[in-house]
């Protein structure tokens, strides 16, 4: 019977998307790369490729209507605007990676900032341990979170709205019924507010360039060596020229003056708010990608069953995806303490959680589960400041703000939606 | 033999699901398990796994009565399963479903491109031709190709036995004809293979042995070569057919 078995395989197979090892025709791999990416879009695989597009028609859109808005000054604005939301949208991704959410971040966020600025001001301790504490606090209220939905069995929905209720009040009692801290830490406010030498700022990018570059190429090679299925040398060698490309020309625009009045003080250099958000960046990035916790976290979100019989630790898994979540939201909160150079009931409050949740979901996180990059918060979350602060330019009242965004939010949600269905008509045949 | 039941029993409060079921099974066949629905074929497979413990009898690995109480006890002595709902994760792609688990690393960082290398592999030792990109996500593959993944995901580990539940039952023709040819292949690379399915034509076109379970009794373990498929429907329905079966009952237990 194997004889005539031999003869039946599918011939129908898709065309395989990156070159073939040792390729001869070096222009034919780069085509049909871009191919093979074309088609994972047409699939619903869009990856980045929603944000990065609002990313480039907000900016044309708010630099028409408001010249100001391609300003120098405006450029490093959004970095600090944005900074606290990306930072707990990085956090939030882990959980919605495992097809959970967190809705409580953003108090818990707002409670690690009371914190440390209750043992700066009140108790008078130095800004290693306040920060330190509001690290452990996140680190804390994660490991309760976590511990409740995954042992007790609570869905996460109701366990953090519970949260974002009795964090709230948390804050109110911290802060003695809403009184307002100052900080005056000159570290702690420089962590939103200071800049870097304009040679830090070259020279970081040199590491940063040539670090990047030497993984891509170093990756490359040993695919080379195993002779396995590898892109074409030239799309490697484009994408390390983008990243250079983009980030020298950043790394050039903050090193221009960008003071009203440059005599009285001088205003120039990389902000440190970007250095701390790139560090985070690489750091849950590798772990995301490159770990194995990383690819147990993709595991259980896709199909919890088939990761428990896989003998992941599923418990383990979730409960660290909700301590990340909350660690990530603290150090949103001490981002936002700086940048303000105080903290009240209100930090953390308002629209922050849903700005966070809309920025990593319009940067391709699902709140089905199982996707979702740290990128995602980043590129979500620029498109997030880039509305709220052009928004602002143009003089719009917070009530149409807050409408805007939330029907942007509504947009990459039925994104992610759609994307979903596309994925289940198309790839299956 | 590489696996043998003697006398194993299991019953769920009252209802004895199987009862003094002796079956064994040597390295390089593939023996069918059939049944009807409800006679504790998964049943049975889930005592050997260890998600079930047994009530009577015992489980012997190379002549070595061995007490599995685990998924993981099962795996340590080479046994793997392949569950009638594939357990695949649909985001992720072919490489990263086959080591799901059990992943290569090099000090903490994964090494993708010896897991990528070691699945390309143990596919072609299967003699997959159906799967040409190991790096595609798995929801993007036809019925056909995730069986595969799962069994090539059982195969992976220097398994010895590799349990089979239902893996075509909703397969079109020319898969399930993929899947029986590599199923063949396994037992002819020396692996036994324990087949479950409701299909007559396919456990005739790739066993060497059938085994006919009748409401949770053993009615006859057969070879297949002397066998006709009339003989085996009479098992399955009523447990016993001519002078084979069960000897003492037209149906009600004992
Ligand atoms: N966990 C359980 N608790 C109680 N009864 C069970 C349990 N699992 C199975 N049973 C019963 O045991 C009997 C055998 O079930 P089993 O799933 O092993 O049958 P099967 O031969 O695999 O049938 P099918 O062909 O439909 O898959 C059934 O009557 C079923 O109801
Ligand atoms: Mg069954």
């Amino acid at each position: 019977m194997s004889e005539n078995l031999e003869t039946l395989h599918d011939a129908s197979e898709p065309a395989d998307a990156t070159a073939a090892p040792g390729a001869p025709d070096p222009m034919g791999a780069v085509v049909a790369h871009v191919r093979g990416y074309l088609a994972n879009v047409r699939s619903g695989e869009v990856g980045a490729l929603p944000a990065v597009a609002g990313i480039v028609a907000l900016c044309l859109f708010f630099g028409m209507a408001k010249p100001v808005f391609f300003s120098v000054g405006n450029l490093a604005n959004l970095f600090g605007q944005g900074a606290a939301v990306v930072c707990i949208a990085m956090g939030l991704v882990f959980v919605l990676i495992i097809g959970e959410i967190d809705l409580s971040a953003g108090f818990a966020s707002g409670v690690c900032a009371a914190i440390m600025a209750v043992i700066l001001t009140d108790l008078g301790l130095s800004w290693p341990l306040a920060i330190g504490a509001a690290l452990v606090t996140g680190t804390i209220i994660g490991l309760t979170l976590g511990a409740l939905v995954v042992k007790l069995g609570i869905p996460s929905f109701v366990v953090t709205l519970a949260a974002f209720l009795a964090f709230q009040g948390i804050a109110l009692i911290i802060l003695k019924e809403g009184t307002n801290i100052t900080i005056h830490d000159a570290t702690v406010k420089a962590i939103a507010g200071g800049n870097l030498e304009r040679w830090q700022g070259w020279t970081l990018l040199a590491i940063t360039i040539a670090g990047y570059g030497a993984v891509q190429v170093s990756r490359w090679r040993r695919r080379i060596g195993r002779a396995l299925v590898h892109e074409p040398l030239a799309v490697v060698v484009a994408r390390i020229a983008a990243l250079a490309a983009l980030l020298s020309g950043t790394v050039f625009l903050l090193n221009l003056e960008r003071s009203a009045n440059p005599q009285i003080i001088s205003l120039t250099g990389v902000p440190v708010v970007v250095v701390i958000l790139g560090v985070l960046f690489t750091i849950w990035s590798f772990i995301l990608h490159r770990t194995r916790f990383g690819r147990h976290l993709y595991a259980v979100g896709g199909n919890r069953e088939a990761a428990v019989r896989a003998g992941v630790n599923v418990d383990r898994v979730r409960i660290a995806a909700f301590v990340i979540c909350s660690g990530m939201a603290a150090v949103g909160g001490v981002v936002a303490a700086s940048r303000a150079a105080s903290v009240d009931p209100n930090t953390g409050g308002s629209n922050v959680l849903l700005l966070s949740v809309g920025a990593a979901v319009i940067g391709g996180a699902s709140l089905f589960g199982g996707k979702g990059t740290v990128r995602a918060a980043l590129l979500g979350g620029a498109v997030v400041a880039i509305i709220n602060n052009g928004m602002g330019l143009m003089g719009l009242s917070a009530g149409v703000r807050f409408g805007v965004t939330g029907a942007v939010l509504l947009l990459a949600a039925g994104v992610d939606a759609a994307s979903r269905g596309r994925g289940a008509i198309f790839g299956r045949h | 033999m590489l696996l043998e039941l003697t006398g194993v029993s299991k019953r769920f409060g009252p209802v004895e699901v199987l009862s003094e079921v002796d079956l064994s099974i040597d390295a390089g066949e593939v023996c069918a398990l059939v049944g009807d629905n409800g006679a504790g074929k998964s049943t049975l497979v889930k005592c050997v796994a260890g998600i079930h413990a047994i009530d009577g009898g015992s489980i012997a690995v190379e002549g070595e009565v061995r007490d599995i109480s685990g998924p993981r006890d099962a795996a340590a002595l080479g046994i793997e399963i392949v569950y009638q709902d594939l357990a695949l994760c649909d985001n992720l792609d072919i490489v990263e479903n086959l080591f799901l688990g059990r992943e290569r690393r090099r000090g903490i960082v994964l090494d993708d491109d010896s897991m990528e290398q070691l699945a390309a592999e143990t596919l072609d030792s299967l003699a997959v031709r159906t799967i040409r990109n190991l790096r595609q996500n798995v929801a993007s593959l036809s019925g056909g190709q995730r069986q595969t993944v799962a069994i090539a995901k059982a195969v992976l580990w220097n398994s010895r036995l590799v349990i089979l539940d239902e893996p075509t039952a909703a397969l079109g023709v020319a898969q399930t004809r993929q899947v029986l040819e590599l199923i063949r292949r396994l037992a002819d690379q020396g692996l036994a293979v324990l087949y479950i399915s409701h299909n007559l034509n396919d456990v005739f076109a790739v066993a060497d042995r059938i085994a006919a379970l009748y409401l949770g009794r053993m009615a006859a373990v057969l070879d297949a070569a002397d066998t006709t498929q009339s003989q085996v429907v009479e098992l399955i329905t009523s447990g016993r057919s001519g002078s084979l079966g069960l000897t003492d009952t037209n149906g009600a237990r004992t």
